[in-house]
């Protein structure tokens, strides 16, 4: 180190035909190849698609323990499950594709696409994406080896006690949900604010919050939701393991405790989460669909609105998963009305999506062909979610398959649709290559007819009256047929699947190259190469529509400029810029890659197992560990301009 | 503002710098989830309160003898690691140590006098559902006075190896910031617990 630079006027530059501050650059930002560098890594685009990766196994998971069932379920009377084994099946079922997969995905798509879209270098905190990602695998390990001995969670994704307390399941099952809910939730917060500091303060210079792409609406939002509403459910789960262990009596009527608080804290965190892992796809579908239309998106500014609305309204409706619990009349008018008028906002973007492809012209591509499906099963999931909004009829549904089809509809519909038609879309820029869309046609077909046969005559067999989480069922109840039905479709879903997942492997040696902007798309993720330079940009863009590589074509003057702004290489460097007007504010310095994320997600797995075992010996250990790593990690460094000149 | 404005290059700070820097903004975003979770604390126990019970809730008024002073410890500390963070904006070393000492030595007698008022209670984390909401709020909020106390004393090593001053100074700002918070949270936690039993007017 020479002199200290406290400040600097950056030089700005043509990006193009500049080799040398590529290769400069690249000696800053590249990981170093070998195991250390896979481990140490603080990529937002590896981690990105490590994070995709996971979930898809995660969704894979999920997906065979809900085949198993389907079988057991396919006709009446069978014996592949024992009672106990449904149950694990179920609940583990759940508990995967609402917590492991549904959110994990799309934070996977967010971590690899904010920063290109907003036209910065990495994620504003990088050791701590590298750490949320560890602590979200570690966490999914640390929830199937309940699998291993024998005692997975079996009350139930909502876990509703007296059936969760000690009295009622003694093993361990819930103990795992407890512990793996609370060591994820450190993940998905964290990670919520990591895209709150990325998205308000790495946009590119001139890139105001009114030209955010639309996808970045989604990520903003929903994490502002998540730091707000997992602590409840961090909590909830922190005092039911209180009262399992500990003799407390949160929950426990006898001594003035209160059963319902469970459900409560449950759903406040619940129901929003039902739109935090919903309104980013609904965000990837409005980010992707119009440049398969050709067009920008119909009401960007109504379309924006209307996500961070469902998210507010969201939070002031988790009551209505307990229309049955026996609440105040005044309650129940409230909460029905708020729940009924979220259809609002969603019918806001639904008639934005149905505008753009109607004005524009579409390209029937794969990926355009899941965001139709999309739309499609989006009405029919809000329409049934819109009936068990009305008090009376909640009632008469309420744990009927009826529920269970519509949370399908909603999760598998507004979630799997758009991340299939998003990896469509942005695989050719993770990888370089296109996918084969002959194979994504035969795919998107399997997947939508499978997923309508086998989701939608559960509606039907809810409205007769079909309890759901039983295991078995007798022929005189009439539901076989509708059962077998449904379990054709969802092995024909898990072939369409299947067919991607092929597509994918396959693609990704022999798929066609395919170029930085193979679909002559609009912002400034399609302005690098594909896949991106690890540095993302050579110089920081400079941003004037919310279309940058569109402006010439839309009939305006070409002020965005992609290729040509601030140089930014004295070392591993990006640009922050201020929250609403994105003028240029402070040339951060990133951190370089480190294990210590890695050893602090390891602690962290040591000090959740350790609490599962009830070894407090081993447990302080497992703290003290944390203590010593975490002041490791903030450790205060010249190298990232944290400290004055004198000391080295 | 038009974009020719927008490009043209001027003087930026560079690193972690005060407001500017990332930490302060994650620090930020870190006090909104905390806040939240107290949220739900004291959600948890107005929702108990509000609901019939066969037994007094709480099951005596709360003594204020402890805690009042003892609140007013935690409010003066907020004051001396304003001064600290001061002296650091300054450069001014001795202030800057000054006043995170004595942060942290408030924050020690603050820690010590809970547990006294944790031994004077008659009932325990076992005995009730009141009881088990008085020690877990209670609890959330020590835990979070000793992590507190823990950022103060790397704070104070940091400063007596003289890392800070008018140039780069976030570190302190954001523990300051967030030793407010804890400060700020504690006084929700004392008007639950200790002020609002003497309000409902119960006889």
């Amino acid at each position: 180190m020479t002199e200290i630079e406290y400040d600097r006027v950056p030089k700005v530059a043509e990006a193009s035909g500049r080799p040398e501050l590529s290769a400069r650059l690249r000696s800053f930002w590249e990981s170093k190849p070998g195991l250390y560098g896979w481990l140490a890594t603080v990529d937002h685009k590896t981690l990105g698609i490590r994070y995709i990766v996971t979930a898809f196994v995660f969704l894979g998971l999920g997906g065979i323990e809900a085949l198993i069932m389907r079988i057991q379920l396919a006709q009446p009377n069978e014996h592949v499950l024992t009672p106990e084994e449904y149950n694990q099946l179920f609940t583990m079922h759940g508990i995967t594709m609402i917590l492991w997969y549904a959110l994990p995905i799309l934070t996977g798509f967010s971590v690899y696409l904010q920063p290109l879209l907003l036209g910065c270098r990495d994620m504003a905190l990088p050791r701590l994406n590298a750490f949320t990602y560890w602590v979200f695998l570690f966490s999914g390990i640390f929830l199937y080896t309940s699998f291993l001995i024998g005692a997975a969670p079996d009350a139930g994704w909502f876990n509703y006690v007296p059936l969760a307390s000690i009295e009622q399941d003694p093993g361990p099952n819930i103990d795992f949900y407890a512990m793996a809910n609370i060591f994820l939730g450190i993940s998905t917060t964290l990670g919520g604010v990591n895209f709150i500091v990325t998205i308000l303060r790495f946009r590119a210079p001139g890139m105001s919050i009114n030209r955010l792409p639309i996808m970045s609406w989604g990520t903003l939002t929903i994490s502002v939701a998540s730091v707000l509403s997992i602590p409840a459910v961090s909590l909830a789960f922190f005092l039911l393991w209180m009262d399992r262990h500990f003799g407390t009596h949160f929950f426990d009527p006898a001594t003035g405790g209160q059963p319902l608080l469970w459900q409560h804290l449950f759903w406040l965190w619940g129901h929003p989460w039902v739109y935090i892992i919903v309104l980013p796809a609904l965000s990837m579908v409005s980010q992707a669909l119009p440049v398969c239309c050709r067009r920008p998106l119909v009401g960007y500014s109504l379309v924006a609105l209307a996500t961070v609305l469902t998210m507010v309204l969201g939070f002031g409706v988790w009551l209505h998963h307990m229309f049955a619990t026996g609440l105040p009349t005044m309650a129940l008018a409230f909460f029905s009305a708020v729940s009924l008028v979220i259809a609002i906002p969603s019918a806001v973007s639904l008639f934005a999506w149905l505008a753009t492809i109607w004005t524009g012209r579409p390209d029937f591509t794969t990926a355009f062909y899941f965001f139709a499906g999309f739309i499609i099963v989006f009405v029919i999931g809000g329409v049934s979610g819109f009936m068990t909004a009305s008090v009376p009829v909640d009632w008469q549904l309420t744990d009927t398959y009826f529920v269970v089809a519509h949370i399908h509809y909603v999760l598998i519909g507004w979630n799997l649709f758009a991340v299939l038609g998003a990896l469509y879309h942005w695989f050719p820029k993770m990888s370089g290559r296109m996918l084969d869309e002959t194979l994504g046609k035969i795919s998107f077909w399997f997947v939508f007819i499978g997923f309508n046969v086998g989701f939608f005559p559960m509606h039907i067999s809810g409205l007769l009256g079909m309890p759901r989480r039983i295991y078995t069922y007798s022929p005189e109840m009439g539901w076989s047929t509708l059962n077998l039905i449904t379990s054709i479709g969802s092995f024909v879903l898990a072939i369409g699947l299947l067919i991607t997942l092929v597509n994918v492997v396959r693609s990704l040696r022999v798929g066609r190259i395919a170029g930085p902007n193979p679909w002559d798309a609009d912002t400034l993720e399609w302005s690098t190469s594909s896949p991106p330079p690890p540095y993302n940009f050579a110089v920081i863009p400079t941003v004037a529509s919310r279309s940058p590589l569109w402006e010439a074509r839309l009939g305006e003057p070409q002020r965005s400029q992609p290729e040509r702004g601030f140089v930014l290489d004295h070392g591993k460097e990006t640009l922050g810029t201020t929250m609403l007007d994105a003028v240029p504010d402070v040339i951060v310095k990133m951190p370089e890659d480190s294990l210590v994320p890695l050893l602090l997600s390891l602690a962290l797995a040591a000090l959740f197992t350790t609490m599962m075992l009830e070894a407090w010996w081993w447990l302080a250990a497992s703290a003290i560990a944390i203590l010593v790593i975490t002041v490791a990690w903030l450790w205060p460094r010249q190298s990232l301009g944290e400290i004055e000149g004198s000391t080295p | 503002m038009s974009l020719v404005e927008e490009v043209q290059p001027r003087r930026l700070p560079v690193g972690s710098v005060g407001h500017h820097a990332t930490g302060w903004w994650a620090m930020l975003c870190g006090i909104v989830t905390e806040g939240a979770l107290f949220g739900y604390l004291l959600f948890s126990y107005y929702y108990s309160a509000m609901q019939p019970h066969t037994e007094l809730w709480p099951p005596e008024l709360p003594h204020l003898s402890l805690a009042l002073p003892n609140t007013i410890v935690l409010l003066v500390s907020s004051g001396a690691i304003w001064f600290g963070e001061r002296g650091a904006k300054r450069g001014n070393a001795s202030e800057e140590l000054l006043g995170t000492a004595a942060a942290i030595i408030l924050g020690i007698i603050f820690v010590t006098v809970q547990f006294f008022e944790w031994h004077n209670k008659p009932f325990s984390i076992q005995s009730s559902a009141y009881g088990s909401l008085y020690f877990t709020i209670t609890g959330f909020h020590m835990a979070h006075v000793m992590v507190g106390l823990l950022i103060l004393l790397a704070i104070l090593i940091w400063c007596w190896r003289g890392y800070f001053g008018p140039h780069r100074h976030a570190y302190v700002s954001i523990a300051a910031i967030y030793w407010h918070f804890i400060d700020i949270v504690w006084l929700a936690v004392f008007f639950t617990i200790y002020v609002t039993p003497y309000l409902t007017g119960r006889s």
